[in-house]
């Protein structure tokens, strides 16, 4: 089986040499999902715009990042631009954010299909659809006209997954992409990337805090703290019995708030 | 049942300004509509809802920071009235905010003795050594050393910012601390412990907490009683037992449904 991303030792530092990531290795096969779960600063973020080749400026990236085969670390921009979209496309947290406040979603969603499928025309515009469609957004033609501020956070997250799986990349990052909605649309945007990716066989890379929401999502996961993977495994497997006293304090604090619920849920609180 | 200390008594309230276009899609253009609860002495209350259910709107109001355009606010048994200054005064005493971001809830310029210091100030409670007293104890109680008076907020993490805004809230000896996703911007880690300095500090100083949040673990971690608002509108309360063990609402059945869950 061939590797949609295969890291291998990345190490990410700044220019004054501080190491924020380091020696991380991890390789997610097509159709396979790999979480990557830790808290602030364990450098789960970086790690998902090294395989994007997104670092910020002042940060670089050494080791080996195979995205579809193609070398991201030191890749040119033109390479760079050729696999972002058409082989690996982000999902980050905030819509808001990701997309341009000033475009219509629907020529959001073409941008890519232009770029990278060369669509022109009438195929562009029958392709919009498609991709609304596929992300089950309802009222798809008052979509496509809207602007990203016209729509709820539900819907513009949807939008912005319609736009990453477009051109159907073998790749989708999804960075925190639930962490600004709701529990209830959250619950319904988790069932999307479920159901879409497992439809297209697309790997997929969901990187989180929410260990529950990770644990519900894929199949294997890694646990970085202090930029160091410390833990990978099944998530059944890692959860059921995390070795790592950090994944430990992990388990542990997603269980105690899950007992308190469902304590209440039995009445017995 | 003893007197409640803090309530809302079949509040309705409108943003200025909102009609037409913005107003929402059931042609509603209220913030609340008809929102009762108390706040028992004692059992800690949780108010839950998403986007838009009006968790803000309430928040002010129990904050004394707006007024109802209906209904009444009512504090200790009496209805609370903004233009009562020593009324108010009394009321800022006993009830104390502490907000979702630790980033921007505490002054940069500022160092954090002087932050935490700043209700004694301003409500007049005490001044001199007896206000650094204070502040060395609230800031001992919170789990930070006297030292961290002297440094600054951005010298801290975002969970040992929380505790510094939480001894800014007890500081003054309040009776409520209304606290608005306190725990939300937090590691998961550090969430469960922030959760248990909460329920610490309560039963030393004798005070109940309101938290408003979008997430019922924590609610469910914390209160004796809930109230689940939705588009401005309070759809169940009672105690979080009850509520989750028994939801009448099926919008507090789908928030339970839609909690992502570890498998066993």
């Amino acid at each position: 089986m061939t590797s949609a991303i295969t890291v291998t030792d990345l190490r990410i530092a700044t220019d004054d040499g501080t190491t924020l990531v380091d020696g991380v290795s991890f390789a997610v096969e097509d159709g396979g999902r790999l979480g990557i779960v830790g808290e602030s600063g364990s450098g789960k973020s970086l790690t998902a715009l090294a395989v994007l080749g997104l670092l910020p400026a002042g940060l670089t990236a050494t080791g080996s990042v195979l995205v579809g085969g193609v070398e991201v670390v030191g890749a040119s921009e033109r390479t760079l631009r050729g696999v972002r979209g058409s082989v690996v496309a982000p999902v980050f947290q905030e819509p808001m954010t990701a997309l341009d406040p000033l475009m219509r979603a629907g020529d959001q969603i073409a941008e890519p299909l232009r770029r990278h499928r060369g669509l022109r025309g009438a195929a562009v515009r029958a392709a919009v659809r498609e991709a609304v469609t596929d992300v089950a957004l309802p009222e798809p033609d008052r979509v496509v006209r809207a602007f990203p501020w016209e729509l709820s956070g539900g819907q513009r997250q949807r939008v912005a997954i319609a736009m990453a799986l477009a051109c159907r990349p073998r790749v989708l990052i999804a960075d925190e992409p639930t962490t600004a909605l709701d529990v209830t649309v959250q619950a319904q945007v988790l069932d999307l990337l479920d159901t879409t990716v497992a439809q297209r066989g697309t790997a997929l890379l969901f990187i989180s805090h929410d260990l529950p929401v990770v644990a519900r999502t894929v199949d294997r996961v890694l646990v970085l703290e202090s930029g160091r993977a410390v833990e990978e495994g099944p998530v059944r497997d890692v959860i059921a019995a995390p070795t790592h006293p950090y994944t430990q304090r992990l388990v542990g604090s997603a269980r105690t708030l899950q007992d308190a619920l469902d304590a209440g849920r039995r009445g017995t609180r | 049942m003893s007197a409640a200390l803090l309530g809302l008594s079949d509040v309705g309230f409108r943003y200025p300004g909102r009609s037409g276009r913005s107003r929402r899609a059931d042609g509603s253009a209220l913030a609340l509509d008809g929102v009762s609860f108390a706040v028992q002495p004692g059992r800690h209350l949780g108010i839950v809802g998403e986007s838009g259910a009006g968790k803000t709107t309430v928040l002010r109001m129990l904050l004394g920071l707006a007024s109802p355009d209906t209904g009444t606010v009512t504090f200790d048994g009496a209805p609370l009235d903004l233009r009562d200054r020593a009324g108010i005064r009394r009321f800022r005493a006993a009830v104390q905010p502490v907000f979702q971001d630790p980033y921007s809830s505490l002054d940069p310029r500022q160092r954090v003795d002087r932050i935490v210091g700043e209700p004694l100030r301003s409500l007049g409670v005490a001044g001199g050594s007896e206000a650094s007293d204070r502040v060395a104890a609230a800031l001992e109680d919170v789990g930070l050393g006297a030292d961290a008076g002297r440094r600054w907020p951005h010298e801290f993490s975002g969970g040992q910012r929380q505790r510094i805004a939480i001894a800014r809230a007890v500081v003054a000896g309040p009776r409520v601390l209304v606290a608005d996703e306190p725990v939300s911007a937090l590691d998961l880690t550090t969430r469960v412990v922030v959760l248990e300095l909460f329920e610490r500090l309560a039963e030393e100083h004798g005070m109940t907490i309101v938290l408003v949040s979008h997430d019922l673990a924590v609610v469910a971690r914390l209160c004796a009683d809930t109230v689940v608002l939705r588009g401005g509108r309070v759809v169940e309360q009672g105690a979080t037992a009850q509520v989750l063990a028994t939801p009448a609402s099926g919008y507090t059945r789908a928030l339970l449904d839609a909690v992502p869950r570890l498998p066993r």
